[in-house]
């Protein structure tokens, strides 16, 4: 089971790397999402994969009946999701904000913080 | 329905706990609280000042007794929702820890009482002090956590905190300088949120004192290499280590510069106080094997630093590439590992956080008076204050690392450590890097202090509540020069628990495990 | 997007969507669920109100800002979790009372109270970037 999901995480990074090669800020911002959801994979992987039942206890019980699924691994991943959520959520803004405001979404040409030809510091008085 | 049938107990703490451990998890929750209170009270301009200064006054206090109780009785544990370590998230404070949580928390007070006249209406309007506070509780958070997948969580806590902040005001040089510093440190903690997942899946726990005594039983057979190989990457990139630190000088100067002085202080400290605790307490024999790798690059980064900063007309980057030279001395004594070297990483860092801040303030100041940041145009700030001036030349002084000032003692206790094993070239790089950096704020001096101004100055008053927390971290930083023999015994005692901790792993699981 | 048909059914749908935000919300200690899904799902309701009625009826809606109401959340979760301090137990240690109001006993929590907390969280952070994104659409 862990071969296809080692291979499907694998095409995961690979998208998220080469989208986020791109010079053009939206196309970043959905290769990070990406690399998020490729993590969030990873770990699940990490975490065994087995073919049980999953981790909820049934009511009237205090402990599992049978054996359940690794529920750690899903708390990682939906601490994971949430945080990625948010960022993804704050990213958009801040992305959207910086089309507005500097007129382009394209990463070389945001030269605002680090002029092109910034001078060089006096050598003396 | 309510009633547990099944007896649970082997697994809970059932001994009562000591008000004293409480002290572990207060810092970042009470530094929570304070925020939530600050950001309801957004609205009232007035009170955030008001409310902030105390509650983080509070911080550095309950920072102090953690301090105090640790240095008496060895690292203190707590672990949340009463379950048993490792199933419970444990807070686990070591010297280590609580030294950089105090630190930190001092630096953030400086930062705050300075930013009550430097943050304006619309800046406390944005919410700089809950986003101070909510950065804080990230950054005391993660100094203080045991367990590994929580240190992500808070390393994101004041990652997002940190976003606030750098974004407020929403100036189109500030939103350049944030999508290079979001993105970048985004990619960072996803690659940490990496290799966590690997950590977890070889060793099937997060908690850093179970990590410790497994890694050490089954190193013969575990891929721990590429572990301390991706924590290397992930936390180098957060610390601006030399190939992965562009992020740096892209963002540092461009928000307001009390947050700069801030994330000077902080940020960049997480970064080195992660590599501290991974690499040294939890991989040492990885380390040992990299250590070649982190000596490269740190020297590298001391020299590109060091000579950025010379090529630097903006003051406010010309500090940017300073924080990252000081970075380059943490990974050359990080590389050593010895106590020698562990001990100079940990001291420069503490010195780094006070120093760094406290010249970001002053550059503001300089700024605030001349209307300008560039050396070109600076002139004649020793005319206007010479009190501001004599401040300003002790910290350029100590960032250089002369004598009697506190950058000096790290430095030699690095270079010192580096001639120990015969790599004198380490040494000559830290001193050439000193050097590089005495002649790049030298110049600074030269040129914004004692060149006559061209034009007449601003003729308003340094206000005291600026001045005064650059004055009480320039005295930090000369007191710590001229009597360092207590923070270095503490620093000594600090550096022996990371690399050999048994006390540490003693107070997580107290019956052995 | 403000058709007559969508603007008449926009305010029950989103009553019906807060509605079952809260079930989420208090299911989520024993079956799934939770603050943050029970949060998300009322974040919605507030979008589809704000893609029907314009930003300004939401702001109106939610009476307090939406940082104040994720403030609230992360005021109330902290003191959830600074409670156990009087008892003596460890940060965040989950405390129970079972009060009998009307004759029905109602298992209370600091657990739920954390709940709650993120809740508020998810619900004022996110209104407020959804309120973000929504308001330079207008523009």
């Amino acid at each position: 089971m862990e071969v296809p999901f080692v291979l499907l995480i694998g095409l995961f990074f690979s998208a998220a790397v080469y989208l986020m090669l791109s010079k053009f800020l939206v196309r970043v911002l959905l290769g990070v999402v990406l690399l998020g959801n490729a993590v969030n994979l990873l770990i699940f992987t990490n975490g065994r994969i087995l073919r049980e039942v999953p981790p909820i206890i049934p009511a009237g019980h205090d402990v599992p009946k049978a054996l359940t699924a690794n529920p750690l691994p899903q708390a990682l991943i939906l601490t994971a999701i949430v945080i990625s959520f948010s960022f993804f959520a704050f990213l958009l803004v801040l992305v959207y904000r910086a089309y507005q405001d500097l007129g382009t979404d394209n990463g070389n040409e945001m030269r605002l913080a680090e002029p092109e030809n910034d001078p060089l510091p006096p050598t003396g008085y | 329905m309510a009633v547990t049938p099944t007896d649970l107990s082997a697994a809970l703490v059932m001994t009562p706990v000591a008000p004293a451990d409480w002290l572990v998890v207060l810092p970042p929750a009470w530094c929570i609280l304070a925020g939530a209170v600050l950001l309801m009270a957004r609205k009232s301009l007035h009170l955030q000042g008001f409310l902030a200064v105390p509650a983080l006054a509070v911080l550095v206090l309950l920072d102090a007794l953690l301090l105090a109780h640790v240095a008496e009785n060895g690292p203190v544990m707590m672990v949340m929702g009463r379950w048993l370590p490792p199933f419970g998230i444990a807070f686990t404070a070591d010297l280590t820890g609580v030294l950089f949580a105090l630190a930190g928390a001092v630096v953030a007070l400086a930062g705050a009482v300075h930013a009550l006249t430097d943050i304006d209406g619309s800046g406390r309007r944005y919410g700089f002090y809950p986003f101070l506070l909510l950065l804080m509780a990230g950054v005391s958070g993660a100094f203080l956590t045991g367990d590994i997948f929580n240190l992500y969580v808070w390393f994101e806590v004041l990652l997002i905190s940190s976003f606030g902040l750098i974004t407020l005001g929403s100036e189109p040089r500030q939103i350049d300088g944030a999508i290079k510093y979001a993105f970048l440190n985004l990619i960072a903690t996803t690659l940490f949120l990496i290799t966590t997942g690997y950590l977890y899946g070889i060793f099937g726990t997060l908690n850093m004192a179970d990590i410790a005594t497994k890694a050490a039983a089954g190193r013969a057979e575990l891929p721990l290499m590429t572990l301390a190989m991706l924590y290397l990457t992930a936390f180098g990139m957060k610390a601006a280590a030399f190939p992965v630190n562009f992020w740096l000088p892209a963002s540092y100067h461009t928000p307001r510069i009390v947050v700069s002085a801030l994330f000077a202080g902080l940020l960049t400290k997480v970064g080195i106080y992660a590599l501290l605790r991974t690499l040294i307490m939890l991989f040492p024999v990885e380390r040992e094997e990299l250590s070649f790798v982190i000596a490269l690059t740190g020297a590298a980064t001391m020299l590109l630093g060091a000579l950025g900063a010379l090529g630097q007309n903006d003051i406010r980057r010309l500090l940017g590439y300073l924080v990252i030279s000081g970075i380059g001395i943490m990974l050359a004594g990080l590389s050593l590992g010895s106590p020698g070297g562990t001990g100079g990483a940990i001291f420069y860092a503490l010195h780094s956080m006070v120093v760094m801040t406290g010249l970001y303030m002053a550059a503001g100041l300089a700024g605030r008076l001349s209307g300008t940041f560039d050396l070109s145009r600076l002139g004649g700030l020793y005319t206007r204050s010479a009190l501001f001036s004599a401040l300003s030349l002790v910290l350029f002084f100590a960032v250089s690392g002369l004598p009697p000032f506190s950058g000096f003692w790290p430095k030699v206790m690095v270079a010192k450590a580096a001639m120990d094993i015969g790599a004198w070239w380490l040494a000559a790089v830290v001193f050439l890097s000193g050097f590089l950096t005495t002649i790049a704020v030298g110049r600074v001096f030269l040129l914004a202090y004692w060149r006559p101004a061209d034009g007449a100055l601003a003729a308003e008053a340094i206000p005291a509540s600026a001045l005064l927390p650059l004055a009480v971290l320039t005295v930090l930083t000369v007191v710590f020069g001229l009597f360092p023999d207590a923070l270095l015994s503490t620093i000594q005692l600090a550096a022996q628990g990371l690399a050999d901790p048994r006390a540490y792993v003693g107070s997580v699981f107290p019956g052995g495990n | 997007m403000t058709t007559l048909i969508f603007r008449t059914v926009a305010p029950f749908l989103t009553a019906l969507m807060v509605l079952f935000s809260l079930f989420v919300l208090l299911r989520g200690h024993n079956e799934p669920g939770g603050g943050f899904i029970g949060g998300l799902i009322a974040v919605s309701a507030f979008a589809i109100y704000g893609i029907a009625n314009g930003i300004a009826a939401v702001r109106r809606a939610l009476w307090f800002h939406p940082m104040a109401i994720s403030a609230f959340g992360l005021f109330i979760a902290a003191i959830a979790g600074l409670m156990s301090i009087f008892f003596a137990v460890p940060f965040m240690t989950g405390l129970w009372v079972y009060p009998v109001i009307l004759g029905v006993e109602i298992p209370l929590s600091s657990v739920m109270l954390f709940d709650t907390g993120v809740y508020l969280v998810v619900v004022g952070a996110i209104t407020s970037i959804a309120l973000a994104l929504e308001a330079e659409e207008d523009a």
